[in-house]
């Protein structure tokens, strides 16, 4: 069943991954896969674009977490875009936008990375 | 309306299954859309958690999850003959001190406590674990 998807693309240096569908515990590895393979490919100014994210649950937080340290150590970020007000609330909830920059719209979060240098 | 059952096997691909099964019972019951997703969301949560600690993901398990509406009272009530555990282990973790440290895992608990109004926890050790989620209807 094609329940989540990712497409990642290259913008100006910046890795943009756009989700598509469910991220729960099923699908939640193939975002690991994903960031995996970013960070071994030393590719650390990541945008995560969420428009065509239906739901998230903590499966797909944890992935979050388990990555920003290592990829921030690496001078680069995880920015968050285009969320629905539907899963902006999961990461509210947690507390997540303190930790995490979440941006309307993709073209902002990939010009923050050229900004003071990050 | 008549409480309602869902049999699914200990598969993290079941778990779509769950969300819509609780999702279209919260609707009936009366919750507005974003209760609605709230609701099978803890769901999702719970059910995650026995499958990844209760059955450490052995798929030949089983999980029943059954809808029971009160007058205002939506529970949901969900058993399992896993290993079973501690509920003191449950814990929701400190967000603050969480994220600050940048931790994982843990974060299902603290959701479904956020989401739901109550939670118990059944543990009968050798027989079935039960956990009950409990949302009220605004009035």
């Amino acid at each position: 069943m094609s329940e989540f998807k990712i497409a990642q693309r290259e913008t100006n240096n910046v890795s943009v991954l756009e989700l598509k569908g469910y991220l729960d515990a099923h699908t939640a590895p193939k975002l690991e896969e994903a960031f995996t393979q970013l960070l071994t490919s030393q590719r650390y100014r990541i945008v995560v674009n969420c428009k065509d994210l239906s739901y998230i649950s903590s499966a797909g937080l944890g992935v979050f977490m388990a990555y920003i340290e290592d990829v921030r150590k690496n001078a680069g970020d995880i920015k968050l875009t285009n969320m629905s007000p539907k899963v902006y609330n999961v990461f509210d909830l947690l507390g997540f936008p303190l930790l995490y920059e979440i941006f309307k719209d993709e073209g902002e979060a990939v010009r923050k990375f050229f900004e003071k240098g990050r | 309306m008549k409480p309602k059952t869902i049999h699914i096997e200990s598969r993290t691909e079941r778990l779509i299954a769950v969300r819509e099964f609780i999702s279209a019972a919260a609707r009936e019951f009366g919750f507005s859309d974003e209760e609605v997703s709230k609701i099978a969301l803890a769901v999702d949560e719970a059910c995650t958690n026995i499958i990844k600690h209760a059955y450490q993901f052995d798929p030949g398990k089983k999980i029943s999850i059954t809808v029971k509406p009160a007058e205002r009272a939506f529970e949901v009530v969900i058993h399992d003959n896993g290993k079973n555990f501690n509920p003191a282990d449950v814990q929701a973790p400190d967000m603050k001190e969480y994220l600050s440290h940048y931790r994982k895992g843990g974060l299902g608990v603290y959701l479904m406590k956020t989401l739901m109004d109550k939670i118990e926890y059944n543990i009968r050790p050798g027989q079935t674990n039960e956990v009950r989620l409990v949302k009220y209807l605004p009035r």
